[in-house]
């Protein structure tokens, strides 16, 4: 076992029992610091596929950022823990197995694409440093960048909007 | 020896280096405290410690053994495991920051393996900082919010909100730099601010070409001082509203590690702020046969200030001090003699200028402290969003158009 696969599997592991935890803990900050876990082993995932720049814009922007602004509002809101309920008939009968059958589904189709991938060659081909990413973003693929930061542009104003109509007049 | 370096480099290149490193931050940190009680003391017409030690010089280990030994107690109804991971989050994130400084051009020779004078020299060493600086609101966050009391809750609100809105403008602020240099690699920042107008004035960043970041380097310290929680942005310990703020419930060590959290990233800062804009390493001198002399300054600073120590000690009050001083004297006297051995003096160049940018940083961290009163809420919010992070957008832009402009 090379040590990469050893990284990769703690790193993948401490993702997964991050995820879980994010679902079965009662409070919310306890989920939100659950998914900051699964951001950082994210980035670690990244960093070990070489793709160093993604991996810190993927800390700063995840686990800093917008991790910090779910912390944040969840300490203005106090909230509370929640009640553990008995799920209901519909999430019982019709969504684990939903559930599941998705589950394999995905990993039937991850498992196909990858069988006969050579992981060298789609590593050499991929451009991870900094320099080539921010020229093929603002060269290449201009246009779809500038349109994606105008989209949330639109879903800033459109939260200002609803957040100041109670107080307009 | 060299064939077992060879093949553990881990073990006698890399852990030695963060031993060496973690042993002399953590002493840095101690005696910046008594530095800053010491200046602060003086601004205000006060003499500092002074009972501990020769001119209080054992205070930071007073400190530590008292902290150590107090009763460590968790207030009731407390979320225990985010109470605990609190301090240590703040500390550990404020302490691996230091490991992407690079604090000198040479590569170092361990057992024949070659290696940098830093842990690590990373592509994006810059960007690894904003993540861990980004990351270092939760400390201050989960902390007010898992003591379970009103006063740590509103100012754990209060600085992750401040700390959110800085981190804006602080990371806008080096954009002009990034541009110039064209990396996020520290080292060839630091390269990239080599040379020197008409011979002697160094083209450092902050009077570099084409664009001095002079609005860029006021904007970034600026916004590092509120983002680290100092005065005058010390909203989040506000005594006379506040109580002490985030850690009010903290006691003991766990208090210790925020207060070493606090002065770690007052150091990182400094070195950021000396890396971005003052040339990092780089001496003030051009490398000419001519100013050849400026060599010998370290040996100089070091021999001028042992020798005023002796002078000073041996007339000292108590015998202790008598003794003390006097040793610490001769000592940087034999530093000073080492320093100008041939081979060493070279190696010492960078190392020098830096730690001496850094402290002239942390004097100024200290002198605003102690000069300046603290700002008002909503005057700081408005600072923030309104002033800092506007001009940082529009040193971006002068910036950009000054490098297409004369790019050519």
């Amino acid at each position: 076992m090379t040590p990469q696969i050893a990284v990769f599997i703690v790193l993948a592991a401490v993702a997964v029992a991050g995820a879980v935890s994010l679902i079965l803990q009662r409070h919310p900050i306890h989920s939100a610091l659950s998914l900051i876990v699964v951001m950082v082993a994210l980035a670690g995932l990244y960093l070990l596929q070489g793709a160093d720049f993604v991996a810190a814009v993927q800390i700063i922007v995840y686990g800093g950022a917008i991790m910090v602004l779910f912390i944040f509002v969840i300490m203005l809101l106090n909230a509370g823990e929640e009640e553990r309920t008995n799920s209901s008939f519909m999430a019982r009968y019709v969504g684990v197995p939903l559930g599941i059958v998705f589950t394999g589904e995905v990993a039937y189709w991850i498992g196909r694409a990858t069988l006969h991938l050579n992981p060298t060659a789609a590593a050499s081909a991929v451009t991870t440093s900094t320099r080539d990413l921010s020229t093929l973003l603002f060269r290449q693929y201009m246009f779809p960048f500038e349109l994606t930061s105008f989209l949330i542009l639109i879903a800033l104003l459109g939260a200002l909007v609803l957040a100041r109509r109670g107080d307009s007049d | 020896m060299n064939e077992f370096a060879a093949h553990h480099p881990f073990l006698l290149v890399v852990l030695p280096k963060v031993v060496i490193l973690l042993f002399v931050l953590l002493t840095a940190l101690a005696y910046l405290t008594w530095f800053e009680r010491k200046v602060v003391a003086h601004i205000q017409s006060r003499w500092g410690p002074y009972r501990v030690g020769p001119h209080g010089l054992l205070q930071p280990l007073a400190d530590g053994v008292k902290f150590l030994f107090k009763e460590d107690v968790t207030p009731a109804g407390a979320d225990k495991f985010a109470y605990f991971l609190a301090p240590f989050l703040s500390l550990s994130l404020a302490i691996t920051s230091i490991a992407v400084i690079p604090f000198g051009p040479s590569d170092i020779k361990i057992f024949g393996q070659s290696t940098p004078l830093a842990i690590t020299n990373l592509n994006i060493g810059l960007l690894v900082l904003f993540a861990i600086t980004s990351m270092g609101v939760y400390g201050v966050a989960l902390a007010g919010w898992s003591s379970n009391s009103k006063y740590p809750l509103l100012g754990g609100l209060r600085s992750s909100a401040q700390m959110i809105s800085y981190e804006l403008s602080l990371t806008m602020s080096v954009v002009g730099v990034v541009l110039m240099a064209g990396t996020f690699n520290l080292s060839a920042i630091v390269t990239s601010q080599q040379g020197f107008h008409w011979g002697f004035i160094p083209r450092w960043n902050l009077i570099g070409a084409p664009m001095p970041q002079i609005l860029g380097f006021l904007l970034f310290f600026t916004s590092a001082v509120a983002e680290t929680n100092r005065s005058p942005f010390d909203l989040a310990e506000a005594e006379s509203e506040l109580v002490a703020g985030f850690h009010t419930e903290y006691a003991s060590f766990k208090f210790a590690m925020f207060f070493m959290a606090e002065y770690a990233s007052m150091i990182t800062v400094s070195c950021l702020a000396t890396i971005l804009f003052f040339g990092g390493w780089l001496s003030p001198f051009p490398q000419t046969p001519f100013w050849a002399w400026t060599h010998y300054i370290p040996t100089v600073a070091l021999a001028v200030a042992g020798l005023a120590l002796i002078a000073h000690g041996v007339r000292y009050i108590t015998a202790f001090g008598r003794v003390v001083l006097p040793v610490i004297g001769l000592a940087m006297l034999g530093l000073g003699i080492l320093v100008s051995l041939p081979g060493v003096v070279d190696f010492v160049q960078g190392p020098f200028w830096f730690l001496l940018k850094i402290s002239i940083f942390l004097f100024v961290y200290v002198w605003v402290r102690g000069t300046l009163p603290r700002f008002r809420y909503d005057q700081l919010m408005d600072f923030g969003w309104k002033l800092l992070l506007p001009l940082s957008i529009l040193n971006v832009v002068i910036t950009s158009l000054a490098i297409v402009l004369t790019q050519k």
